[in-house]
């Protein structure tokens, strides 16, 4: 068996494999708290709870009205996202002038009603969803067995996750976009409703987060509280990438899925905590985060 | 000024009262644990304008390293307490160097991944046990002389503490280095400018504030005999924030009025609702954020100024409103 630096390879590959998986959840996840940050200037801790919100949609949807999972990768998002205008409609709008501390603060409390709710109504036990029939079985790459879905999960956010870097960084709703971030009075006198893409804009993260819930529904046990820790690293993620930075989010989220693989076959005690020592590093070395600017 | 003189002195005199008025006094530990835990968390957020998100950490450290002393190592109330608040101290310059090369919603994210990082490093580590916490811890004696298993005994020598701590900040925060922090709160790049090294105030309070918490998380583990991962975890955290701004962020008092009531809540709601409690918290959490984001002491306090205004300038023509 071959071997690097006294590990066998087909073990560091797999972990690499594994660490993919969950690092494309991270990078779907910080890409969309990055967009509602650079529009909003809310840093949503609801994220997490909204993630877990989706996988619930697509388990109460089969479980009550047979909504298959194509469906519930459309649907949940569609749902959570509206549920995701209301909150913003309601609740954030009023916070904007204020300092950006009351937004996390709002949303913190909102991720506790969510996850207190389901709890009540799901229990702590989790509930499994089955792996959809035209992604049963595996691949054999020879150094490992992967599973057909694992291999769809990372496929799937790379799109979603290019897709809408994309369409951020070179359309003109983009350019739109971003510049409403820049100066949002100049481009409402410009004509363009900035109130209206503000809201849309946090329900398309909002939806991102559920699309991930969607995805990850057959790989773990959906639990209320699946998203109150993830929603931790993916802060340091963020932190990590650089927060207004789009790129740097998805980059740092996949490259951080693979650096956490990689710590379970060198030391595994330190699996959970190395996004946070390296966000500490990063922090030491370019405070700003490897992607952000100043 | 002279109502909260009177005020003070009615509840340092109920809280002498306490136990004969027949509120339980493990309860009431408690609760002042909780109130200095919430008062050294108001040093940073409310005097200094840091919000740390992960101020458990220190709460819960000390907590383990107190449990941890006595139960292993045999050593006495006292040092325990007294190596389980610096050890929060030092842990506090440590997260606090770090985190203080970014501000506002930085700083705040920042805290948080280390306070999650420390939450592991309990779970994992040797000496914590685990998923078990440390049990059963002895409360021993004031250094020989007066045996602290009586909750009565201990009671008193939670409040002395409490009170001591009280008075502190309240100097901390009246003494040209409590000026000086306000200032940075207020505007950071003018007291930068004003020539003051603004890392260095911040890191003092932010030390200060995580030795006071391990401070009350030592408290609290000899109040109650056992240390465990909900004293570190990131809902810990996210109660002492609602604490702060629900009794009123930067107020002497209102951090110990939020404790009052998060803590009574917990503790009566949980045997009502079971389950909501989280859902309720929760929702305090959102109606203080949008509703009252001074703080029931905060409040009283506008409405106080408000009506002086208006008993001050009564000869401004009214119409003009």
């Amino acid at each position: 068996m071959t071997e690097l630096f006294g590990y066998p390879v087909p073990v560091i590959l797999g972990q690499l494999m594994l660490g993919l998986v969950n690092g494309s959840f991270y990078a779907m996840l910080s890409l969309g708290l990055a967009v509602i940050f650079g529009l909003l200037g809310v840093v949503n801790f609801a994220h997490g709870a909204l993630y877990m919100l989706g996988a619930y949609a697509a388990f109460v949807g089969l479980d009550l009205l047979g909504i298959n999972y194509w469906f519930a990768l459309l649907l949940s998002p569609l749902a959570v996202g509206a549920l995701g205008i209301v909150l913003e409609r309601l609740l954030l709008r009023h916070l904007y002038k204020l300092d950006p501390l009351y937004g996390l603060l709002l949303t913190f409390g909102l991720a506790q009603i969510a996850e207190g709710v389901m709890s009540n109504h799901y229990g702590s036990s989790g509930q499994s969803y089955p792996v959809p029939g035209a992604l049963r079985g595996a691949f054999n790459l020879g150094f490992m067995i992967l599973p057909i879905y694992r291999a769809w999960v990372i496929v799937a956010s790379l799109v979603v996750c290019f897709t809408t870097w994309f369409v951020i960084e070179r359309t003109r709703l983009g350019s739109t976009l971003r510049a409403a971030t820049e100066n949002p009075k100049l481009v409402q006198a410009f004509g363009i409703n900035v109130p209206i893409i503000v809201m849309a804009t946090y329900g398309a993260g909002v939806g991102l987060a559920a699309f991930a819930g969607v995805l990850s529904a057959p790989l773990i046990q959906i639990t209320p509280l699946m998203g109150s820790s993830l929603v931790i690293v993916v802060f340091a993620v963020v932190v990590i990438g650089g927060m207004g930075s789009i790129f740097g989010s998805i980059v740092s989220g996949l490259v951080l899925g693979m650096v956490e693989g990689l710590t379970k076959v060198v030391y595994p005690e330190a699996s959970n905590v190395v996004v946070f020592l390296i966000m500490a590093l990063v922090l030491i070395w370019r405070p700003a985060g490897l992607f952000g600017r100043t | 000024m002279r109502a909260s003189t009177i005020g003070y002195a009615l509840c340092i005199l109920l809280a002498l009262a306490a136990p004969a008025l027949g509120i339980y006094p493990v309860f009431a530990m408690q609760l002042m644990c909780y109130a200095m835990f919430a008062c050294a968390f108001n040093l940073l957020l409310g005097f200094s304008g840091m919000l740390s998100f992960g101020h458990a950490a220190y709460f819960g450290f000390a907590s383990y390293i107190t449990s941890w002393l006595i139960m292993a190592h045999r050593w006495n109330t006292v040092e325990s307490i007294v190596t389980g608040t610096v050890a929060a101290g030092l842990l506090g310059l440590v997260i606090g160097a770090i985190a203080i090369r970014r501000q506002g919603i930085y700083f705040a994210m920042i805290t948080l991944a280390l306070g999650q990082l420390m939450y592991f490093v309990c779970l994992q580590a040797p000496f914590t046990g685990g998923e078990n916490g440390i049990q059963g811890v002895p409360r021993g004696s004031l250094l020989g002389l007066v045996s602290l298993r009586p909750d009565l005994h201990m009671y008193y020598f939670v409040l002395v503490i409490f009170v001591a701590v009280f008075l502190f900040i309240r100097r901390i925060v009246h003494s040209p280095f409590g000026y000086v922090l306000k200032a940075i709160r207020e505007n950071e790049p003018r007291a930068i400018s004003l020539g003051y090294h603004v890392d260095r105030y911040k890191l003092l309070a932010f030390v200060l504030s995580a030795t006071i918490a391990g401070l009350a998380g030592s408290l609290k583990a000899m109040t109650l005999g056992l240390s465990t991962l909900s004293d570190v975890n990131a809902s810990t955290s996210g109660e002492v924030i609602l604490m702060t701004l629900l009794g009123g962020t930067g107020t002497f008092f209102g951090p110990v009025l939020g404790a009052g009531i998060v803590t009574a809540l917990q503790q009566y709601l949980s045997g009502a609702v079971g389950d909501w409690v989280t859902a309720i918290i929760g929702a305090i959490f959102v109606a203080c954020v949008m509703l009252f984001r001074r703080g029931i002491i905060g409040e009283v306090l506008a409405w106080q100024q408000r009506r002086q205004a208006v008993r001050t300038a009564p000869q401004e023509p009214v119409n003009q409103a």
